[in-house]
């Protein structure tokens, strides 16, 4: 009797495990099958080439399309060097045992932990007060140009936000590269240096690569830290410099959702919103397998 | 003797100092000791890893050292171009000399140091890049080529030199991947040798390879003895005694003794040594 209890309650373990996974599979195929079913049949070229008209109940969504890209491809060309700069600090060069490594290992970790509205508080306190507005009083006589909410600010906001997650991606692909290859380098005389350029980061190559673009499609979903320093409302032209404002996709989404002056007449605007915005971000993840498959491929090591 | 050699080498281990051509100096003693311990020890951490060894290492001749598994004699190899530098909580105590130069110093250069002594290791480990970016490596991080072809001309002696260019002449930029484990690995003593080192250390450098590919670079540790000072560390008995000249035993981070390879096997004069070399343990 003692056995059978034994095993019934090992199965009743399996079976409460394997439901929670289940629950993870269903939560997922509503979300994708509602925001499909509803969003799918208004999904057209001119909706994604077209700004929005009529109170934003008709036309399409292009400049947010445009904004959302713009911002992320500026934010990383801020978040990539700096991530990989901290990166191979941490793997390559830092003491472990040194307190500067613990603080600084410390601090990404608490970056990391920061609600992402409170980076946009940060962005609006310290680039668009504080930076921005150092800028105008010492280059333009405090003419507003950099200090109100722009492009640029967001970027680099953003830029804050995805920060811990590119240094923690990259710092795995720098330790996944073999202990040999290192070796090999000084035993040749290399310098250290010369090891992690010529020889880690090449190798490391896909891994970073990988990261950030994870990091990218985690920035193109996030809202709250673009709010206050450079996503508008409603912007039919594209942004043509770094101080402009911009549509952004995820914003929109919010403005249609809660701001709109007719909410009936934009809810079928808004599934098709959702849904290009999922497909952005899955379409990013695909990008970042692939060049991972393709570069392990290329390197493969035997 | 070793007084002379100090004054003659000891400024190539120094900082900022051009690097001479070691390995080709047609001047140099066969019997001149190149490498030499005195009272060396080593610990990682609190754990002592090697004792008081003190040991010389002739120029063109070959060195094995053997021993069972954990008995120092790879950390006592990596000691000779200092690989532990690498693993954090090292220290070493007493002297570890080249060419009369205490490598441990304070105004050693260790990248100087690893220029001069190459290493080849247990798992064979070109990079993944091609047969010629490989054996280039050493030439280009050193920079060591001045003359346009030269550095082809370079690559192709080494190449030579470790009995690997007439099978890979025709794939040069192919991955060094792509290889056999016997090819990659002379292709690794190649990329030692391109740097012309005066000492090359080889870390069983045969164990991870097929019995054919074993003789081949056997043959080969054997032919580069006329030019380098070779120190091997081997599992394998057999082929201490089929290559070396002189055989160290280390057991549990002592040297027990260490002699002509003929007469340690033969006629050990220490009592674990017989018992090794005759299977009793390790």
């Amino acid at each position: 009797m003692i056995g059978f209890k034994r095993a019934s309650f090992d199965q009743g373990t399996r079976w409460l495990t394997a439901l929670a996974a289940a629950s993870i599979i269903v939560i997922l195929g509503i979300l994708l099958g509602i925001i499909t079913y509803y969003g799918w049949h208004r999904i057209s070229w001119e909706f994604l080439t077209s700004a929005p008209t009529h109170g934003m109940t008709e036309g399409g969504i292009f400049p947010a399309v445009f904004g959302t890209a713009a911002l992320v491809v500026i934010m990383s060309v801020f978040v990539a060097p700096a991530g990989v700069l901290v990166a191979i600090y941490f793997s390559e060069y830092a003491d472990r045992t040194s307190w500067f490594y613990q603080l600084s290992r410390q601090a990404v970790n608490n970056l990391a932990g920061v609600p992402s509205i409170v980076f946009g508080l940060f962005g609006l306190g310290f680039f668009v007060q504080f930076v921005g507005k150092g800028i105008d009083r010492a280059m333009y006589g405090g003419t507003l140009h950099y200090g109100q909410p722009a492009l640029i600010w967001a970027a680099l906001t953003m830029a804050v936000l995805t920060l811990p997650v590119v240094i923690v991606s990259v710092e795995e692909a720098l330790q996944s590269v073999p202990r040999s290859f290192r070796e090999a380098s000084y035993a040749l005389g290399s310098t250290k240096s010369q090891a992690v350029f010529r020889v880690v980061l090449p190798h490391a190559m896909p891994g970073m690569l990988t990261g950030a673009v994870l990091a990218v499609s985690r920035a193109a979903g996030e809202v709250a830290p673009i709010l206050f320093v450079g996503a508008a409302y409603y912007l039919p032209q594209l942004p043509t410099k770094l101080t402009d404002q911009f549509m952004h996709l995820g914003y929109h989404v919010f403005i249609l959702s809660t701001q709109s002056p007719d909410v009936d007449a934009t809810k079928p605007l808004l599934f098709s919103t959702v849904f290009v915005l999922l497909a952005l971000t899955f379409l990013l993840n695909v990008v970042a397998v692939v060049i991972r498959a393709r570069m392990r491929w290329a390197h493969r090591s035997v | 003797m070793v007084t002379a050699t100090v004054n003659r080498d000891f400024p190539k281990l120094r900082t900022n100092v051009t690097q001479a051509q070691p390995g080709l100096d047609p001047g140099r003693q066969s019997t001149e000791v190149r490498v030499q311990a005195k009272d060396f020890s080593l610990w990682y951490g609190d754990r002592q890893a090697l004792r008081n060894i003190a040991m010389e290492i002739p120029s063109q001749r070959i060195t094995a050292i053997i021993g069972p598994s954990g008995c120092g004699k790879s950390t006592f190899l990596r000691a000779i171009n200092r690989m532990n530098d690498l693993i954090a909580g090292v220290r070493t105590g007493g002297e570890l000399l080249l060419d009369g130069t205490n490598i441990n110093g304070r105004d050693v250069d260790v990248v100087a140091l690893r220029r001069n002594v190459g290493m080849v290791f247990q798992q064979p480990n070109p990079f993944p890049k091609s047969i010629f970016d490989n054996v280039a490596y050493g030439l280009r991080v050193n920079g060591l080529v001045r003359r346009s072809g030269e550095l082809g001309e370079r690559v192709e002696e080494a190449l030579r030199q470790a009995a690997i260019w007439d099978e890979i002449k025709d794939r040069l930029h192919k991955n060094a991947l792509t290889l056999s484990g016997g090819e990659q690995q002379r292709l690794c003593i190649a990329r030692a040798l391109a740097v012309r080192p005066e000492v090359l250390l080889m870390d069983e450098p045969a164990s991870a390879l097929d019995p054919v590919s074993t003789a081949k670079i056997e043959e080969l540790i054997f032919v580069l003895k006329s030019q380098y000072t070779i120190v091997i560390v081997t599992h394998n008995m057999q082929q201490a005694a089929r290559v070396s000249d002189q055989t160290a035993f280390f057991l549990q981070g002592e040297l027990i003794e260490c002699g002509g390879t003929a007469q340690l096997f033969t006629n050990p004069s220490d009592k674990r040594t017989e018992d090794y070399i005759t299977g009793r343990f390790g």
